[in-house]
């Protein structure tokens, strides 16, 4: 019978009864032939894996993370509480050391959710691995996270709630902004003011295979962990990248997705996107349980296989090779930006307009963070969606100082109400949410 | 008149019912050496002078394929595995004779890599060059497209007694659990075809034709004729006839644990509303886990018989028995001479049972009395704890809508029913410290084998509908059938039931015993590009495992004449 090296934990949460429409891609089948290799191959049977039901996640860990509007319950649905409680299922399995790694292979993903949510955007309204990482820091004490999104869409939901933070260290590999949505990831978005190196985009050419992901494994991702020293490694293990996906153009494979996963030994991967259901995820879940449970992958390829035909050419290749070589020099650089910066005490300013592709919605957000020596920095936001909806967010980071503290909650009771809808306030230091309107 | 056989690790129990009484009953000893001999004596017990033709069936539920199995007395028995991609199925090797070839079967059915028809021709030769009768062929997916199997068993058919196909055994989906029952099946299948006839013949000679049925580990009968395909669902019976033997005893709304508290050890189940729990894909057996459909059982090693001894202070209760009770003649002290030393257990030499208990007392610096309450005491408290155990593992089972996510139903017993021999001294005491309503099934020393003779068939369907590749099957039932894109779930669920209907009627049962259900009833519309390009139909149904109707008036007449277990 089959043991695994490392006790591994999962979640399997396919939510057969719900879809975004009955055609979006982001629908019931979704991970219904993927249950169907996972049964049949007899995968839960394995000694040393464990299959664990999903938590239901609460309002009160959606606060945590984002600011919703007008609330939470109007932007989300019941699948979303248990996709993400199904992430912190897993999460709290491995700090509970029952499991030394899990995958929650949940849907719908998060990895586009912002930290201020009017909508879905990229098919996500919550952010599961934020909700999970912070439920996590909230109830173990977890500090420095890693987060490695894999998905083929940058991860810009991610990047934005973790811009601010030095302590999660956010890197996205993903295909090139300028060919696929969301258009953004490029080297240069390095995080905030106080926060600079620890956000790390990898965008890659379209046509990148298995020699390009593990180069920049090899190359840049591996050694910047070694660096940062993270006390958790999470990957959003989102499966487009797939040489068979029909919303990109990438050439990675199940045996790649393996492979990754074997060497980039995450304590926690959670499925975010991939669409080539029936070709493509059966045998790329497949793979990364096996690499996650320290089994044997090699036997895992897709029907129509072919490395030869799926190979980079030269110019991907080099194109790769100048991209490492980039963010290598960011990642060396950030910390004294990020000293420079914070000497300053002075406050930065963010203007962008935000889209919603899934529900059809523009944000324009006014963002101001407080360069801070002694913490993360006070973080306010001022928002307004076409929908006609204005509101203002305070967020006082986890290890605020007391002055940013004080300031957030002196900005808070000073906030004139008649311009907003509604004025949120997140402490995180107390782990609590207020909001008026 | 019904008979109703069950042969249990220490005892076999027969009864023989009519006009809705126990008209007879016998106990005789196991001897798993000579399994027919103690069928044959039960048998010949409840049916001497018994008129002819007045028996209308006999359900018999043996260990005789659990032993075939532990004791590793089978079938030489080949193995023929196609897998293709996926984990290597040299993992999944079972019995002395296991081959993996060539061919490939993806998750919708397709044919990803032909079958080499010569590579089975060879062992085809190979298996009659070492005298291999049975051969069991399993391929992946063969349960989406039995092709492959189909192909294997048609060139082995001319030099083999007996070919199991697998996608015949279960339509579940593990590939693993697939060879493993497909294996079991092959090799007991020549020992459960002549032990059965043999208890035909014998039947014969005494002049009762009765047709002969068999119990199955999901506590439903089929006939003999049906089981000699499929001798593997005959496996793990046992628990089943106790089940079966509580369920006219059980609350008809609330969740009930059911404990058959037996020499050596205690089995377990649950009831919800009177319908006993199944596995979710099939039961295990000798570590084997396999797809033949069991009913949620859970054992442990404490019995009446469990042997008492006391290490580092500590007072400890099984897992081994050396014996009967001392009571009994026995050679070591057991929680039945506790009930001895306790006055509650009568008939047999309670000096044996405080010879027994006076050491341990001695060394838990206890008077004998209170030693003995504390050997029952803990025999209890365990029990409860594996109990406990299994409603935990029941209630974290996961699910895969939001629908049921939402309404999670929670196992919760509002009642207990024990049988077994020690059931009628154990309830009070468990009773007490779960707080939870406890009582012996009335008959309970028995009651395994009227659970037997009164379980009704059960069946199960699965029908796949693929629109798009346009092709439903039904693979246990040998049933593919072409279909247009406009087939839709009620066409699906139609021929679920017809199919079920069918082969409920081939395994003997009667139209009164139908009670068909619905166990899964999903449509996934198949989207490729942005249009339907068909639909993904997945139906089961079943008939639930439950008692035909006579069980009424017996369950009525056991309710008046028992002795109420509380008096004791």
């Amino acid at each position: 019978m089959l043991s695994t090296t490392t006790r591994t934990g999962l979640v399997f949460f396919p939510a057969f009864d719900w879809a975004i429409s009955p055609t979006h891609p982001e629908r019931e089948e979704r991970l219904l032939y993927t249950q169907d290799q996972v049964f049949e191959e007899g995968i839960l049977d394995i000694d040393g894996l464990v299959e664990f039901k999903p938590d239901i996640a609460t309002i009160e860990d959606i606060q945590r993370v984002h600011f919703c509007v007008p609330d939470e319950t109007r932007v989300i649905t019941k699948s979303h509480l248990i996709s993400a409680g199904g992430a912190m299922t897993i999460g709290k399995q491995v700090l509970e050391k029952n499991i030394a790694r899990g995958f929650a292979l949940v849907r719908p993903p998060g990895h586009h959710a912002m930290r201020v949510v009017h909508g879905a955007r990229g098919f996500c309204n919550i952010n599961i691995e934020a909700m999970m990482i912070e439920y996590l820091r909230r109830t173990y004490g977890v500090d420095r996270v890693a987060i490695v999104d894999t998905d083929c869409h940058h991860g810009d939901g991610t990047q934005d709630i973790y811009w601010h933070d030095p302590d999660t260290l956010f890197i996205s590999v993903h295909q090139d902004g300028r060919t696929l949505y969301p258009g953004s990831g490029f080297p240069h978005e390095c995080g905030g003011p106080n926060a600079v190196g620890t956000t790390i985009n990898l965008p890659l050419p379209p046509r990148s295979s298995e020699e390009g992901f593990l180069y920049v494994l090899e190359n840049a991702i591996l050694p910047i962990l070694e660096e940062f020293k993270p006390d958790l490694i999470v990957n959003s293990a989102g499966q487009d990248n797939h040489y068979s996906d029909p919303i990109t153009n990438m050439n990675f494979s199940a045996h790649g997705y393996a492979e990754l996963t074997n060497r980039l030994k995450p304590d926690i991967a959670v499925l975010e996107g991939g669409y080539s259901i029936e070709s493509a995820l059966p045998y790329i879940n497949v793979g990364i349980i096996l690499a996650l449970a320290g089994l044997d992958y090699s036997g895992i390829r897709e029907p129509d296989y072919d490395p030869a035909r799926l190979r980079q050419g030269p110019e991907v290749s080099r194109h790769i090779e100048k991209v490492v070589e980039e963010i290598l020099e960011i990642w060396k650089q950030g910390p004294g930006i990020r000293e420079e910066n914070r000497k300053k005490r002075k406050t930065f300013q963010r203007d962008r307009r935000i889209f919603y592709d899934t529900d059809q919605i523009v944000e324009g957000q006014f963002e101001t963070i407080r360069a801070c020596p002694d913490c993360s920095g006070l973080l306010t936001i001022d928002s307004e969606s076409d929908l006609g909806r204005k509101i203002f967010a305070i967020h006082i980071p986890r290890k605020a100082c007391k002055e940013c503290k004080e300031a957030g909650y002196k900005t808070y009771d000073s906030t004139d109400l008649r311009r907003y809808n509604s004025i949120f306030l997140q402490d995180r230091t107390s782990d609590q949410y207020f909001s008026k309107k | 008149m019904i008979i109703g056989l069950d042969v249990g690790g220490t005892h076999t129990d027969a009864v023989l019912i009519g006009d809705g009484r126990i008209l007879r009953q016998a106990k005789v000893p196991t001897d798993h050496a000579n399994l027919f001999d103690c069928v044959w004596t039960g048998l010949d017990k409840v049916t001497a002078d018994v008129p002819h033709g007045t028996i209308r069936r006999a359900v018999l539920s043996t260990t005789l394929t659990t032993n075939a199995i532990a004791e590793g007395k089978f079938a030489k028995t080949g193995v023929i595995v196609s897998a293709g991609p996926g984990i290597d199925p040299s993992n999944f090797r079972i019995g002395s004779h296991y081959h993996c070839i060539s061919g490939s079967i993806d998750h919708r059915g397709r044919e990803i890599q032909a079958l080499r028809e010569r590579e089975v021709e060879e062992l085809a030769r190979k298996f009659r060059a070492e005298d291999i009768r049975q051969v069991a062929v399993i391929s992946k997916f063969s349960i989406r497209n039995p092709e492959h199997e189909l192909k294997m068993a048609k060139i082995l058919r001319n030099s083999c007694d007996h070919v199991v196909l697998g996608h015949r055994i279960s339509a579940n989906l593990s590939f693993p659990r697939r060879i493993a029952t497909a294996w079991l099946n092959a090799a007991v299948h020549p020992v459960h075809k002549l032990f059965f006839e043999a208890v035909g013949e014998s039947l014969k000679k005494r002049g009762l034709e009765i047709p002969i049925f068999v119990l199955k580990a999901d506590g439903g009968t089929m006939s003999f004729e049906s089981s000699i395909d499929v001798p593997g669902q005959t496996i793990l019976s046992g628990p089943a006839a106790s089940v079966m033997g509580a369920l006219p005893f059980a609350s008809e709304s609330g969740d009930t644990l059911v404990l058959d508290i037996g020499g050596t050890t205690t089995d377990m189940a649950v009831l919800v509303a009177r319908v006993p729990l199944l596995e979710p894909l099939g039961g295990e057996i000798g570590g084997h886990k396999t797809l033949i459909r069991s009913l949620n059982t859970k054992s442990i090693a404490l019995g009446g018989d469990s042997a008492v001894r006391v290490i580092d202070g500590e007072l400890v209760i099984g897992p081994e028995r050396h014996g009967p009770a001392m009571a009994y003649g026995g050679p070591f002290p057991t929680p039945t001479d506790a009930l001895f030393v306790l006055g509650k257990a009568l008939n047999g030499d309670v000096d044996a049972s405080r010879r027994g208990l006076r050491p341990i007392a001695d060394q838990l610096g206890a008077a004998l009395e209170d030693a003995a309450g504390r050997i029952l005491d803990l025999s209890c408290r365990m029990i409860i704890a594996a109990a406990g155990r299994m409603v935990e593992g029941i209630n974290s089972k996961p699910v895969y809508t939001v629908k049921e996510m939402l309404s999670g139903y929670k196992v919760n017993p509002v009642e207990i029913l024990a049988l077994g021999g020690p059931a009628p001294f154990f309830a009070p005491r468990i009773e007490k410290l779960t707080g939870i309503q406890t009582s012996a099934v009335p008959q309970w020393h028995v009651a395994n084998a009227i659970g037997a003779a009164m379980a009704r068939n059960t069946s199960e369907v699965t029908l796949l509908a693929d629109t798009e590749r346009g092709v439903a099957i039904a693979s246990e039932e040998d049933f593919t059938q072409k279909v247009g894109r406009d087939f839709s779930r009620n066409d699906a669920m139609s021929l679920a039931f017809e199919l079920l209907r069918e082969k409920c009627i081939k395994a003997g049962a009667s139209e009164s015993e139908l009670d068909l259900e619905v166990v899964e009833d999903n449509q996934f519309n198949m989207v490729r590009g942005f249009y339907t390009a068909g639909r993904n139909i997945r139906i089961k149904v079943q008939t639930r495992p439950g008692l035909i109707p006579e069980y009424l008036e017996l369950a009525r007449s056991m309710f008046n004449h028992c002795l109420l277990p509380g008096a004791i």
